[in-house]
């Protein structure tokens, strides 16, 4: 059982302690809190996890406070004695893994907030941070990084409980900084003029910066004919790597030889003639030459989102799922080998939009830190809250058409570059 | 008493050398208790308060005591074995604290005083030898032992606060996989958790409530069903310092009440004076180290 607990905002000293162990039957939870209080200080159960199982250990990472430093160093004096660790005064726990693609009981679950780990009384930053990951070690430099389950090698050093391991939650007030106009999460009814021109900012200030752009894009993008404007953004070098799936692949592809998107005539709006059998023919087609590079080298891709990222060397990763025709020989179908590519070309990106695709957002929003800036555009309001929910201050929502965002993306984009 | 004899011969592939190691187990079912004999014994230093450097131990008079606990275990049918004694750990004789046994696994001790800290390799080295799968307690933290951590039905009980740490206990429970239950001891005349506790089956203990705080007095009452309580007098003579052995329980003498509990209760209680260990803090518990896993841990079941 897992229990998280909030409260309002205190004042005073904290700092936070971890209590493990059969923390329960010994009656030693309740000991340290009585200790606390009746030293004048107070609690918070920031987090609880009661063992299932008689053997089972249980967890609380508790906050404590007083009103003077010195009061709550007394505090913390006291509750050492009975196995209430401060999280910061001490090392971190490490447990090799016993188990391939598995970590040991009890490891610290990661967020997507800065995190430090100590060990040898030093702070060391982990790298890589990723949410509902693991943090190993490298016995020889001591640097920490993030680490997924099912990528734990045998022997691993892995950390372990919530001592000697902190966080660095971006601060409101920073983030109103970085990313202002963020003053809702959702929002359908807010002037979006206002947030299109932040947006095409970000874009263009990190058109030459080290920070890279992401752009996470669904079908839809083509359906509604916004190809060309990605196409324009891409050509403008504002997008430097592409996560979709077979589908946006496809149908770009299909639009560039046939002019439909689904048999659907992108122009006219009209069916064509056994449109339905275009997108496999285009899919077909591209298995045949072996890949959408080989594609558009052999002038079969005259146009389109995968022709410009072929031409301006835009990494694209097309994630496979199990609804997929064909898929075009590029899709990956390995969800693991997947998640681990998206995970090595994420690390340089700052900046994120995720257009009209909800799993694929959600899967990107998974792998990114929470300093990374992330746009959600999408017609469903509950795929822009979903993303928000993740936990990221730093993801903006925007519930809208792909279409008109676009469009008004690419004007205002334009416009920096003419008034540069 | 049928002793059977192993030899474990161990070969370096690398340099084609043998070591050779003379095992003498008793069968698995026969009580096992590692004991050392009082040679070097003597109060040296003060880090309890029974201790007092003006008030020594007599020599032949704690060799005696000694000889005759060995032979009254021996007598209910347990095999001692015996770890060298050295000179200048005087302590050595506490074979209690060396470790904690959990089937072939020995949790080796970490001393919380200096004097004491002496001790660990040579616990460590005899068990080592003796075919134990030793590794340390937990970095970091004191842990003194079966002195404080007993088995009662799968459950293992910690003092804390004297000489081992809580955290230290919780850690052991999770390497061991095991359900701790850490418990403070208040009082310093009663150091170690076998001071004032002691299990006798699964569901049956003796101790005294005086060694510890409200919290640890409700989890003994809520975990163990048969728990009895020893009166200060007789807790003092170390009542519940007491070696259990099938239905055998030995102890200091000055114990008369408990005594007739126990055989109430159906035990065969025996009384012996060691009163010259007593003056170092510990009594017939503190002697011995059972091998096999004490009486009461339902493990060895």
């Amino acid at each position: 059982m897992t229990l998280e607990t909030t409260s309002p905002e205190h004042h005073g000293p904290v700092e936070d302690v971890e209590v493990r162990g059969h923390i329960i039957d010994s009656l030693i939870l309740p000991k340290v809190l009585d200790c606390i209080t009746t030293a004048g200080g107070s609690f918070r159960i920031k987090h609880i996890t009661i063992g299932q199982e008689r053997s089972d250990p249980s967890f609380a990472l508790v906050e404590v406070r007083a009103d003077t430093e010195d009061a709550l160093q007394a505090i913390l004096g006291q509750i050492a004695d009975h196995g209430a660790i401060t999280t910061s005064g001490s090392d971190c726990r490490l447990v090799e893994a016993d188990i391939v693609g598995a970590f040991p009981e009890g490891f610290y679950s990661t967020t997507n907030q800065e995190t430090e780990i100590r060990l040898d009384g030093k702070w060391h930053s982990v790298a890589e941070q990723e949410m509902d990951c693991g943090i190993t070690v490298d016995p020889k430099t001591n640097a920490a990084r993030c680490v997924a389950m099912s990528d734990v090698a045998l022997g691993m050093p892995i950390v372990v409980g919530h001592a000697g391991t902190r966080v660095f939650p971006l601060e409101r007030a920073q983030q109103d900084h970085a990313f202002a106009f963020m003053n809702s999460a959702v929002s359908t009814e807010k002037p979006k003029g206002v947030v299109i021109r932040q947006i095409a900012q970000l874009l263009f200030d990190n058109r030459n910066g080290p920070g890279k752009s992401l752009l996470v894009g669904g079908p839809a993008i083509v359906h509604t004919g916004s190809g060309v404007l990605v196409s324009e953004l891409i050509r403008g070098g504002y997008i430097h790597k592409l996560f979709a799936g077979n589908a946006l692949a496809t149908h770009d592809i299909e639009q560039a030889m046939f002019g439909t998107s689904l048999g659907v005539n992108i122009s006219e709006g009209s069916l064509a003639d056994a449109g339905h059998e275009h997108h496999l023919r285009a899919i077909n087609r591209i298995r045949r030459l072996g890949s959408i590079k080989a594609g558009v080298e052999q002038g079969a891709i005259k146009s389109g989102i995968m022709y410009e990222c072929v031409k301006n060397n835009v990494d694209f990763i097309l994630s496979g799922s199990i609804r997929d025709d064909g898929p075009l020989p590029d899709v990956i179908t390995d969800a693991l080998e997947n998640q681990r590519l998206m995970r090595a070309a994420i690390r340089d990106v700052t900046f994120c939009l995720m257009i009209a695709t909800t799993l694929h957002s959600i899967a990107v929003g998974n792998l990114l830190p929470a300093s990374v800036k992330v746009v959600c555009v999408d017609i469903n309001p509950s795929t822009v809250i979903k993303l928000n929910d993740r936990g990221s201050f730093q993801t903006v929502g925007l519930v809208t058409d792909v279409e008109p965002f676009l469009r008004a993306l690419v004007s205002e984009v334009k416009r920096l570059e003419e008034n540069k | 008493m049928k002793i059977a004899n192993w030899q474990l011969i161990i070969c370096n592939h690398h340099t084609h050398q043998f070591t050779i190691f003379n095992l003498q187990f008793p069968p698995m079912s026969t009580p096992h208790l590692l004991m050392c004999p009082p040679t070097f014994y003597g109060i040296e230093y003060e880090i309890n308060p029974w201790m007092n450097k003006s008030r020594q131990a007599d020599h032949a008079l704690a060799n005696q005591q000694w000889s005759d606990l060995r032979d009254i275990l021996e007598g209910t049918g347990a095999v001692t074995s015996e770890v060298e004694p050295v000179e200048g750990l005087p302590d050595l004789v506490f074979t209690a604290n060396a470790a904690l046994i959990y089937h072939e696994r020995a949790l080796l001790a970490h001393f919380k005083n200096f004097q004491r800290q002496g001790e660990e390799p040579q616990f460590r080295t005899w068990l080592e030898t003796h075919g134990w799968q030793v590794s340390y307690s937990p970095a970091g933290m004191y842990f003194e032992g079966a002195g404080d951590a007993l088995f009662c039905g799968d459950t293992l009980f910690a003092g804390y606060r004297q000489r081992s740490d809580a955290a230290g206990h919780q850690q052991i429970g999770e390497q061991l996989g095991v359900r701790v239950l850490p418990l403070e001891l208040t009082d310093p005349y009663y150091y170690h958790l076998d001071t004032c506790f002691c299990p006798l089956t699964a569901g049956e203990a003796i101790y005294f409530p005086g060694g510890f705080d409200d919290y640890g007095k409700k989890v003994l009452a809520e975990q163990i069903p048969h728990l009895h309580a020893v009166e200060e007098a007789e807790a003092r003579s170390f009542a519940c310092n007491a070696v259990v052995v099938g239905k055998t329980v030995v102890t200091n003498t000055g114990c008369p009440k408990l005594h007739e509990l126990l055989r109430s209760l159906g035990y065969a209680p025996i009384e012996t004076p060691l009163s010259e260990f007593v003056k170092a803090g510990g009594s017939a518990k503190c002697l011995t180290l059972r091998l096999d896993g004490e009486e009461a841990a339902s493990w060895k079941e």
